[in-house]
């Protein structure tokens, strides 16, 4: 078999493994009737959809502010502080959603800081006396997810104008443009696509969200989907409801595509990060406006849950650490470790198979195998262990017939399915950092290992892998650290005995125990950091 | 490359091992639970004091019972869990449980609290009842028609209609006075609510704590956990501003809902899971369930917590529990029409 063939064969299999559990809903979906879509048309949807639309809008445009703002004051200005800004800016992405939404809650509530304060200046006594705003609203559920995922904006928008030297900019300065003119007409359009990426990451994760938007009383549709399934019995419905919501995010990748036209963004060739880049220094009201611009976030999504966590962890203190503990943080690292580094393969090959070969069908199966971020993770697990169980069962069924001995549940019951949906929930990321990091590279260069004998797989190995490192590396962590935080489909395919950071939160958080789970809470956070420090420091490094 | 390829491999291998060799040795009882762990782990904890028998336990509030069904024949479960009557009886409409008749439990249980067949036991019950705030609210009588009376217009505070607690006290509604009347009752306490319902049943009693509301809907039992959380002490003072009223004491009764247990279709470790069922049955679990988590036990004659005793006597709603568990797919549907979990319309 020739080389291509093998490759696109190849990609047509390994998009057929992610897609399965997405496979697998459409079955379901179609075993009921359309009753529960009919209720929910004329009841819900309508309404339900509006406030998922809204959600989105305001992630997207809160995350893309935030952001850009931050990797343009860090990349392209010199004040205080800068360099721990730098990488400080990344932390708030080792925060969880749901995690987020328990510390925000409690931090703005009536026995708050905040509100405490407010009482205290005042001398108020009831919360009828004075007016605070309601976190526990829309706003304030845009600004607990979007303050925890504006990270993935700025990284990829910090990496591109690392990657971009300030060639262009050093060329618009010369012929005059002033700061604001210079962001608004060369540095937010040279940042699109990282924006759009960044954007659209953070997007997948507000909408397949349930922990937060149930703690916060914010009706979305994934919140739909759970009442369907578990108060009115009916899989069928829920499953029909995902797949409207997978149909929402296709439609919106769609149009971006659409609007980006036939553009592309490899023009900025690895040959202009030799310039360093040089950094306008800031004094005075601007030095002080970005040193609020880059602190503000760090405060707001790292520092207010660290301490609210902190502050319970430590009420319990010595109690605060158990056995049980250590062991989540070990399967935790096992399974995000894992799944972490089989993305990467998979995602590298799908991502190179697009770049051999972009006719239509290719592209289709590529972003195909990566939907599966935007199904709810408790559905994505269903769709994973549905099949996977009848699997089991099946060999199972034929070692008892012929050898008489039981293999048991094989993969449901090993650590194994957990990877499997690692894999389908966050192939999109690893593809996405990939597919970025190989479209930088010129197609030329392919053209010339080619032309010199390289076959495609050479041509990827000796050629293109050397420079992918920084974006491999990316991915790898990218996924590690949604591995540390991945919750819903863990708690469902998780072998029995064995607990993760997350699931072992969620026994205590399910019951508002708080103080019990602050300390599960910030091994999360420590976690998620690690991988989010060498992300950075990698990046600084090699560019 | 192919380094990598073998790190892979070690690692996927790994991950396999580490769930093999995490089954610990001697007799043993797999739980799954809608329960949380915590709730139960006193009971469990004298269960394997007494009998030697380990438990081990995996929590899941989502998927529990899809999860028993693809799992089959080889499914570890023995004992199965759940803190609501509509888990049990969807379980046994999914019919991934078993019949048990136990001479002991069929004593200790009264028959309203069991199935008929023995697919499903309650454990405890507990009550739906009315926290009002002791400053605000002079009353010392409700009743839950009573909430949609235009007097509590601002006044209510409940968590989301969709919780699996308030659909099964909407489910009672219908039951006791059909469809119709229930729609317009649910619409107005919607109209009375101070904002938008959230948070769980503790968040009802900050709420009035904080002067947001005068009265809540919750389950007995979080008063006394409130009373006496040493962790976080504040919820004591959330607790000492809100009194407990028993709804409809003067009519049918409070509404209570159950906690309960099935034994799994294919229970692996059959005689071990009976023994459990029948110990949790027993006086000194069901003391340990009404002193530890203050929730009201079934056996006849086992004492109540001093705390719950001292809220008074609580008369329970006798409407049998698979009533409420045949129209909570109604209530969760009229819960979305009235779009109660919008919270009032201004």
């Amino acid at each position: 078999m020739n080389s291509s063939l093998q490759l696109n064969v190849t990609a047509g299999l390994v998009t057929i493994v992610l897609l399965l559990p997405v496979i697998a809903l459409i079955v379901i979906a179609f075993s009921g009737d359309l009753e529960s879509f009919r209720h929910l048309g004329s009841a819900v949807l309508p309404r339900v959809s509006l406030t998922t639309l809204l959600l989105l809008a305001g992630v997207g445009m809160f995350v893309a502010a935030c952001g850009t703002m931050a990797a343009w004051f860090v990349s392209f200005n010199e004040f205080p502080g800068r360099r721990i800004f730098e990488w400080a800016l990344m932390l708030p992405l080792a925060v969880p959603t749901y995690i987020s939404a328990y510390t925000f809650v409690e931090f703005f509530s009536f026995t708050g800081p905040p509100q405490t304060l407010v009482r205290h200046l005042g001398g108020f006594q009831s919360a009828r006396d004075y007016w605070f705003p309601e976190i526990r609203s829309l706003s304030g559920t845009i600004l607990v997810m979007g303050i925890v995922l504006y990270p993935y904006v700025y990284l990829s928008v910090r990496t591109l104008f690392h990657f971009q030297g300030n060639s262009i900019i050093d060329s618009a300065r010369m012929l005059g443009a002033n700061r604001w003119r210079l962001l608004m007409r060369i540095v937010i359009p040279m940042a699109r696509p990282a924006i759009i990426l960044g954007v659209a990451l953070a997007l997948m994760e507000t909408l397949n969200d349930i922990g937060a938007v149930e703690h916060m009383g914010t009706q979305t549709l994934t919140f739909s989907i759970f009442s369907v399934w578990l108060n009115q019995n009916d899989l069928a419905g829920a499953a029909q409801i995902a797949l409207f919501l997978l149909a929402i995010v296709v439609g919106l990748l769609l149009l971006e595509r659409a609007s980006r036209g036939g553009r592309r963004f490899h023009e900025f060739r690895t040959s202009q990060r030799n310039g360093r880049v040089e950094r306008t220094r800031l004094g005075g009201m601007p030095a002080a406006g970005a040193f609020i611009a880059c602190a503000l976030p760090i405060f707001v999504g790292f520092g207010i849950p660290v301490l609210v966590l902190g502050d319970y962890s430590l009420s319990l203190y010595p109690n605060s650490f158990s056995g049980d503990l250590l062991e989540a943080l070990g399967s935790s690292l096992l399974f995000a470790s894992t799944a972490a580094i089989l993305a990467v393969v998979v995602g590298l090959f799908l991502a190179y198979a697009l770049r051999c070969n972009s006719g239509r069908i290719m592209g289709a199966l590529v972003r195909a195998a990566a939907s599966g971020y935007a199904i709810p993770g408790t559905l994505i697990a269903l769709g994973i262990f549905l099949p996977l169980a009848m699997f089991d069962n099946f060999v199972d069924g034929i070692f008892r017939a012929t050898l008489g001995v039981s293999t048991g549940l094989l993969i449901t019951g090993s650590g194994a399915a957990i990877i499997y949906a690692y894999l389908v929930r966050f192939m999109a990321m690893a593809e996405g950092t990939l597919d970025g990091g190989l479209r930088k590279i010129s197609p030329n260069i392919d053209m010339a290992a080619r032309s010199l004998g390289y076959n495609s797989r050479l041509t990827l190995r000796k050629v293109l892998l050397p420079v992918m490192r920084p974006a491999m590396v990316s991915a790898a962590l990218l996924v590690f650290v949604e591995g540390i935080k991945e919750l819903s489909a863990t708690i469902m395919l998780r072998p029995f005995g064995v607990n993760t950071l997350a699931t072992h939160v969620y026994d205590f958080a399910s019951r508002s125990r708080m103080e019990e789970a602050a300390t599960g809470c910030l091994l999360i956070i420590v976690a998620g950091m690690i991988p989010v420090a060498i992300l950075l420091k990698a990046g600084v490094a090699r560019d | 490359m192919s380094s990598n390829i073998t790190i892979v491999v070690a690692l996927a291998v790994s991950s396999i091992l580490l769930t093999i060799i995490s089954a610990p040795a001697g007799e043993i009882v797999n739980i799954y639970s809608y329960r949380q762990p915590d709730l139960i782990k006193p009971v469990l904890d004298e269960f394997t004091r007494q009998s030697g028998i380990e438990t081990r336990v995996q929590f899941l509030k989502k998927g529990l019972a899809e999860k028993l069904e693809a799992e089959g024949i080889n499914s570890p479960a023995d004992v199965i869990l759940t803190s609501d009557i509509g888990r049990l009886v969807a379980i046994s409409a999914k019919g991934v449980n078993q019949a048990l008749s136990s001479s002991i439990i069929n004593v200790n249980i009264p028959e309203q609290y069991r199935d008929p067949d023995g697919h499903w036991f309650g454990l405890t019950t507990r009550g739906r009842i009315v926290f009002a705030s002791k400053g605000r609210v002079s009353q010392d009588e409700i009743t839950y028609e009573e909430l949609a009376d235009p007097k509590w217009r601002g006044k209510i505070c409940t968590r989301s209609g969709q919780h699996a607690y308030n659909i099964a006290l909407f489910a009672s509604m219908i039951a006791h006075h059909g469809l119709q009347y229930t729609e317009q009752w649910l619409a107005g306490v919607k109209q009375n609510l101070a904002r938008k319902p959230e948070g769980n049943d503790r968040a009802q009693a900050k709420s009035i704590f904080a002067g947001e509301c005068d009265i809540g809907l919750g389950n007995n039992y979080y008063v006394g956990l409130m009373m006496t959380n040493d962790a976080k002490p504040e919820q004591k003072q959330w607790a000492a501003s809100i009194k407990v009223l028993f709804p409809n004491s003067k009519g049918r009764g409070t509404h209570v809902n159950v906690s309960g247990m099935a034994l799994a279709k294919h229970a692996p470790h059959r005689d071990a899971a009976v023994k459990l069922m029948e110990f949790l049955s027993s006086g000194t679990a069901q003391e340990i369930f009404a002193g530890q988590v203050f929730e009201y036990p079934v056996k006849p004659g086992a004492k109540l917590s001093e705390i719950v005793a001292g809220f008074g006597e609580m008369k329970p709603d006798p409407l049998p529990l698979d009533a409420i568990a045949k129209f909570r797919k109604q209530a969760s549907r009229m819960v979305d029409r009235v779009g109660y979990d919008n919270g009032p319309e201004s």
